[in-house]
This record gives structure tokens, sequence and C-alpha cells, in this order.
């Protein structure tokens, strides 16, 4: 839903660029990278930060005899296999469509940035051997042996999110390799992963992985809450991904605040864009909102001087101006604009709700009872989301028109294949159901869960309970 | 042994141990397709759910590692054959993408309607994926990448070779999985289930072989290169899967599971390696060898590196599990 989001602002995204002498295979290739790089984020959040999370429930339910708690771990462990599934194939079509829709990229740097993808594979194939283990395990080996299946899990959670984070660090400044006459030279496959670039977009990445997840399992809980379900269950079903979520949440700024100020030197354009600095002016005003419509900003409240403390920490420095960099190599503005203050709004709406909680439970007032509360962590789910997706928005059309900055241009990067309109509609398609039978299945394990249903029976034939079903005799196993 | 034929070699390795262990995962689509009606296959459909449930996410990482070796080690190579195989590259993702989200919905389906709709997804994409797959082997055997210019999408894989490629995969598929589900059946102590299973997986590897000595006919004509390779260097390999394949028959025949098993993963594992033994020292056939096609030198030391820490991080766990999922304490416990 949210993500077909991420292809609609491409699209618009596009307009802004140069027309000039676009393959074929160009627009349709954006498209295809927006809709299932956007739906996969979401659910890789969820590969990065559940086993952490669920390894806390775990940890006591195992070794602090708490069973509430190891219930919930054997639950988010079956939410979490249906997530896993998903999210291992939509992983998949990415490793595919790096080839498929952008020849010009890997077919010239395939092996400058081929070990991070490697070590990110190796990552995937710890977590999958480990999630399978963890899954089959239940009611097989002690809990507490099995806690320890969910460390590897959330360790390669860390290197996987480092390894893939690595590759986009390398997009926006690439190193390890010289151009000489044209040709790629003295690659060095190991500087990708040594430039500090790696380690602040890693965080920033990984923080919001906590947000989307913690923010997420806590909303379901806050919808029980809601609905009048407010035994002990729910509370920790909430408190656990809540105080994940806190954390990330109020440590994201920061790291947000370190990786924007590198911006102003790595990739100038893209910090005018987000600022909306058409021209130079120092000190730099802080542009709220507004569009650019025919070379003029308009609709945008302007808080003087705030733009350069904030993007350059400085109150003197500014923000360079678009003006200052060739038409061709400007971004499109008012989409990288708009996706990146939507991703501070919420950002900065998360730090609020969490203050709010975390300050009233310290002055002895429990918002939980608080039905406004508990709403407002309802709509921090979707909101993480959109702020996920905006974040990504903002990042990936603020770097165009390169794919590797500086060095290659997008259009470079594409094929001529026409034909990759029909891949599009198709895939819309199929993630589109995806979607609903995620949603489906999620929903009915909760729905039989509430109806005390623990182990969810092979639904492979007529429930022993049905009233058309045959006698118990007629089916084996 | 050169660096680019070491690194070639590993990326093979994960091409067979994907034939083999994604195999046997995919090849279940067909048991599960032609289990019956709902209480009939209940008890099939519920013994596949065990077997290839904790297994296939791990199976299917063996697919990554060699997309992303190809690209790192072979990245010209790589684009070449994603430009000219997009069709059959694109419709085996599409049976992947299906069959691993319809396996995970189907578990925890909430109703017997919705199971039956992401059953009969699954096991159709499973059937679809290695056909895809193994046309995409055979226009890379048979000649149809080139490096510059671009092949027609549709006659680079509708070939002979490609159509061989892709029935032969789907058999060895089903084939091995028979083999597996049969053993977990016994070890689980279904022997009915283990006899139905006997017989179908008795009647696939009849015809799985004949495919496989017949499609061989072809070959000379429409794959030169491959063809001599198979009756020359790769002879042996090709023998091998022969006596191997009817070794499986007869262990089957005398109800000897876990020994077919084993006899069924070497004969596959040898259909695999003959084709890729016999198109050496191409790795696109007639247009690139693997010594031409490596990139940078660099990046080949650093995959045998990440070769070297697999071997160290991932192989110890994933032998555990899959040694897990064979014994018969885990057969027995329906979860």
């Amino acid at each position: 839903m949210l993500a077909t989001l991420a292809p609609f602002l491409t699209t618009l995204a596009t307009d802004g660029g140069g027309a000039a002498a676009e393959p074929a295979g160009l627009l349709p290739a954006r498209q295809q990278m927006a809709l299932s790089l956007g739906w996969h984020i979401v659910l890789a959040c969820f590969g990065v930060a559940l086993p952490t999370i669920i390894a806390v429930v775990h940890w006591r339910g195992a070794f602090r005899g708490d069973q509430g708690a190891l219930l919930l771990a054997k639950r988010w462990g079956k939410v979490s296999a249906v997530l896993f599934a998903i999210g291992a194939v939509s992983g998949t079509v990415l490793g595919f469509e790096m080839g498929l829709l952008w020849p010009g990229l890997m077919g010239t740097f395939g092996d400058v940035v081929g070990l991070a993808f490697a070590f990110e594979g190796l990552s995937f194939f710890v977590e999958a051997i480990f999630i399978g283990m963890y899954l089959y395990t239940w009611g097989r080996i002690d809990p507490r042996r099995q806690f320890w299946m969910l460390v590897p899990m959330a360790v390669s959670g860390i290197s996987g999110t480092f390894f893939i984070l690595s590759v986009n660090a390398w997009m926006n400044a690439p190193v390890g390799f010289d151009i000489v006459d044209g040709e790629i030279v003295n690659i060095d496959p190991w500087a990708v992963f040594t430039k500090d670039q790696v380690w602040m977009q890693f965080l920033h990445m990984w923080l919001a992985a906590f947000m989307v997840a913690g923010f997420a399992v806590a909303a379901v809980y806050a919808v029980g809450m809601l609905r009048g379900r407010r035994d002990r269950h729910h509370r920790l079903g909430f408190m656990v991904p809540f105080a994940f979520a806190t954390v990330a949440a109020l440590m994201q700024p920061f790291v947000g605040h370190l990786l924007g100020l590198r911006v102003a030197e790595m990739q100038p354009a893209k910090l005018a864009a987000f600022e909306l600095a058409l021209e130079t002016e120092s000190p730099s005003p802080l542009r709220l909102g507004g569009i650019v419509v025919d070379g003029e900003v308009v609709g945008s409240i302007d808080v003087p001087v705030l733009g350069s403390v904030i993007a350059r920490n400085s109150f003197t420095e500014p923000v360079q101006g678009l003006d200052t960099i060739p038409p061709e190599d400007q971004p499109p503005v008012n989409v990288v604009h708009l996706a990146f203050q939507t991703m501070i709004g919420i950002g900065s709406l998360f730090v609020l709700v969490v203050l709010a909680f975390w300050g009233a439970r310290w002055r002895g007032r429990d918002l939980l009872e608080n039905r406004w509360f508990l709403r407002a962590v309802v709509a921090c789910a979707p909101l993480s989301v959109v702020a996920l997706q905006a974040g990504w928005i903002a990042t990936e059309v603020g770097r165009q028109p390169w794919v590797v900055y500086g060095v290659m241009r997008t259009t470079e990067a594409a094929g001529d294949n026409s034909g990759l309109w029909w891949l599009l509609g198709a895939t819309t398609i199929v993630y589109t159901a995806m979607t609903v039978g995620a949603v489906l299945v999620l929903r009915s394990m909760a729905r039989r869960w509430r109806a005390g249903e623990e182990d969810l029976p092979s639904p492979y034939r007529p429930e022993p309970g049905d009233a058309e079903a045959e006698p118990a005799g007629a089916v084996s196993a | 042994m050169s660096l680019e034929l070491v690194v070639a070699a590993v990326m093979f390795t994960g091409v067979l141990a994907y034939a083999v262990l994604g195999g046997a995962d995919f090849g279940s689509g067909f048991f599960d397709l032609t289990a019956g009606g709902d209480r009939a296959g209940a008890a099939l459909r519920t013994r596949i759910d065990h077997s290839i449930g904790p297994v296939w996410e791990a199976n299917h990482v063996w697919l990554i590692f060699v997309l992303v070796t190809w690209w790192s080690a072979f990245p010209t190579a790589f684009a070449a054959a994603m430009d000219a195989l997009i069709l059959p590259m694109l419709l085996a993702l599409l049976g992947i993408v299906l069959r691993g989200s319809a396996f995970a919905f189907r578990k925890y389906a909430g109703t017997l309607g919705q199971a039956r709709f992401f059953g009969v997804t699954f096991a159709g994409s499973s059937l679809v994926t290695p056909f895809f797959l193994g046309a995409t082997a055979g226009a890379i055997a048979s000649g149809r990448v080139s490096l510059d210019g671009r092949e027609d999408v549709w006659s680079s894989w509708l070939t002979p070779t490609s159509v061989v490629g892709g029935v032969v995969a789907v058999g060895t598929c089903v084939f091995l999985a028979g083999c597996f589900l049969v053993a977990d059946a016994r070890r689980g102590g279904e022997e009915d289930l283990a006899e139905t299973l006997r017989r179908r997986t008795l009647g696939v590897g009849l015809v799985t072989g004949l495919v496989v000595l017949a499609g061989l006919l072809p070959l000379r004509a429409d794959a030169p290169t491959l063809w001599n390779g198979l009756t020359g260097r790769a002879l042996p390999l090709v023998l091998a899967a022969f006596v191997a394949g009817l070794v499986t028959l007869g262990l089957l025949l005398v109800r000897r599971y876990a020994l077919a098993r084993l006899t069924a993963v070497v004969a596959v594992a040898s259909v695999v390696s003959g084709w890729g033994v016999g198109q050496l020292p191409w790795l696109l056939v007639d247009e690139v060898t693997v010594a031409d096609a490596a990139g940078a030198t660099a990046t080949l030391q650093g995959l045998l590196m990440a070769f070297g820490l697999a071997a160290v991080l991932v192989l110890p766990p994933l032998v555990y599990l899959l040694r897990l999922t064979q014994t018969e304490q885990w057969s027995r416990t329906a979860p």
C-alpha cells in the first residue's frame, strides 16, 4: 500500500530532470526499483529488528521463568516466519533486478561492490539457517538452548544491514577504483567498507528498522488495549517493542544530523534540494514546506539562520544554492525537499510521543490508560513506514541524476528494454497479491490466538471440530 | 588451478548445492499437487510441510550465493546473460516469489479454502521455477548468450537444449524430492504414505531417466560444444549419473529408502556437474571463457576470503540443520 507511494513520487521525480535521450528502459526500471525496494525495505526492517526484539522476551521466558514472555516469543516467531518468507523472496527479486534493470551498473561496477553483496548474502544465509532452527525447535529442545539460535539471527541482521548499506554508501561516495581512459582500473573491493559514510548510513538504517518494527508490534498491542484487552500479555507485548522504538527514536535525530552534515560536503546538490536552497544565502534559513514553481519558492515558512545551524552546524556557513550547480546535475527539487521534511517531521513527532510516555511514567502516570496516547502509538506504525520511504526517496532521488555519484549517470546504467513496463505491471499485481495474502494470514493468526488456539493446526483438512468433518478415523497422520 | 577457475568452481558448487537441496524442495511441489483431495492428501501435505519448512529458506540462499558470486567475479558475463535471458530468468523469479510466499501463507492459512489456494500456488510454482532455471542453463550451455549485441529475448531460450534443460531440471527435482519424502515418511512411521510415495517416485524416476537419455540426442546438433564435452571429458560423470540413477531405482524397489536418498543425490549431482564439466573452459559457451570473463583480481581474492568465511560460519550450522531434519525424533513429532 504505502510502497506504492514510492513509484508515484519517482514519476514526479523523473519529470524534473533533463529529458534528453533517455534509454527506453530507464523510466520503467526506476518505477520497478522503487516499487520492489520500497516493498522489501519494510520487510527488511522486520528481518533486522524482530530477532532482537524476540530475543528479549525469549530470554525473559527461558531464563526468568516468565511463561507469558515465552508465549510472546513463540507467537512473534510465527509472525516472523511469514514476514521472513516474503522478505526472502522480495530480496531475491532485488538481486535479479540489479542485473536486469541496471546492466550498465553491474556490468561496469559488479566487481567493485561485489564483496559487499557477497557478505550480505552470507549474513542472509546465517539468518535463514537459524530462523529455520528456531521456528522448528519449539517443543523439541530446552528454551534456554533455543535462545542461542536468536543470537546469530540478531547479529546477522546487523551485519546484513551494514553490508547492504555499504553498497548504497558507495553509490553516494564511490571509492575503490580509478578511471583511466574510460576503463575501471585499480579496483580495491575492500575500500567500500572503510568509509565513515558507511557507518553513519548503517546506523541510520539500523535504527530505522527498530523504529518500524518496534512501533508496528507495539501498535498491535495498543489496538488490543483500545479494544479493552488490558491484561499483562498486552502490556508486555506493548512495552518490549516500544522500548526498542524509544531508544531508536531518541538516537535517530543525532545520527541523522551527523549524516546531514556530511551531505553538505559530499553532495551539495542534494543538500540544496533538502533545504530548498535555490540560491546561496548566508546564513541560510530553514524552509518548512513549500515547493518550487517556475523557479520561485512558494508556500514555505522560513525560519532565519536555522538552516545554517542544522545543516552546517554554524551560524554563518551557508547552504550552497542550486544556482551554483549545472542544471544537468540537479536532482528534482520538490520531491526531495518534501520527502526529506516528511521524514524529519515524523521523526520529531516520534521523539515527542516516546518522551511523553516515559516522562509521564517518571511522574507516576501510566499513559497506557490514556486512549489518545494509544491511538497515537497506533498511528506511529504506518507513519514510521512513511518516514522510512520518505527517507529513501530523499536520499535516492536526491542523488539523481547520478546512480554512482559523479561517475555514472542513471541513464548510463539503464538498458533499452521498453518491455520492462510489462514487468512493472506484473510486479504490481504480484506484490499486491502478496500484501493481501500476508495481511489475510496474519489477521487469521491473531484471530485464532485470541480464540485460544495456540498451535495453529495444519489447515490441510477440515478441522476436527467441524460439523461436516468425517470421523477422526478417516484421517491418518 | 588459476584463481578464476577456483572462483568458478566454488560458484558451480553453489549451483550444485542449489540443484540438490533447493531442487528437492521444489520437487515436493509435484507430490503436493498430486496428493489428492483435502482428506486423502492431508497426510502427505503435512509431511511435505514438515520436511521442507525448516530448510527451504536456507536452501534458497544458494541461488543468491550463485548470483552474487557471478556478478562480482564475472560482471560482464552476468550482465550479458541477464540481458539475453531476461524472460526465463523473470519467469523463474516469479515462480520463486510465488513458491516462497504461498508456502509460508499455507502453513498459517486460516481456512481450508485459503489453504487450498495457497497450496496450489505453492505446488504449481514449485514446478515452474526449475523448468525456467533449467532452460536458462540450457541457453548458456548451447551458446545462446553473446557478450555484445542483443539476442532476441525469445529465440535465445526457445531452443531444443533449453527445453531439455527445463524438463530435466523438473524431473530431477521431483525424483530427488520423492526420495527424500519417502525416507521422511518411513522415519515418521507412516509406512502407508511411504508406500504411495515409493510408487510415485519409481514412476518419476523411470520417466526422468528416459527424458535425460532422450534429451541427449538433440544436443548433438543444437549444442555441439556441450555434446563434445559430455561425450568426452564429462563422460565419466554422465555414466556415473546413469549408474547412480539405476541403483536408486533398485534401492527404492527393495525399500532401502535411507540409502536411496544418497544415491539419488549422487545421480542428480552427476547430471549437473556433467553439464558444468562438459562446457569447460567456457563460462558462456562459445563466447567467453572463465579466464577471460573474470573481473578484478582483488575482487576474486576477496571472494575467496568470503568463501572461507562462509565455510566456517555457514556450513557448520547448515549441516547441523540438515542433519537435524533427517533424524527420527524430528520426523516423528509434528509441531
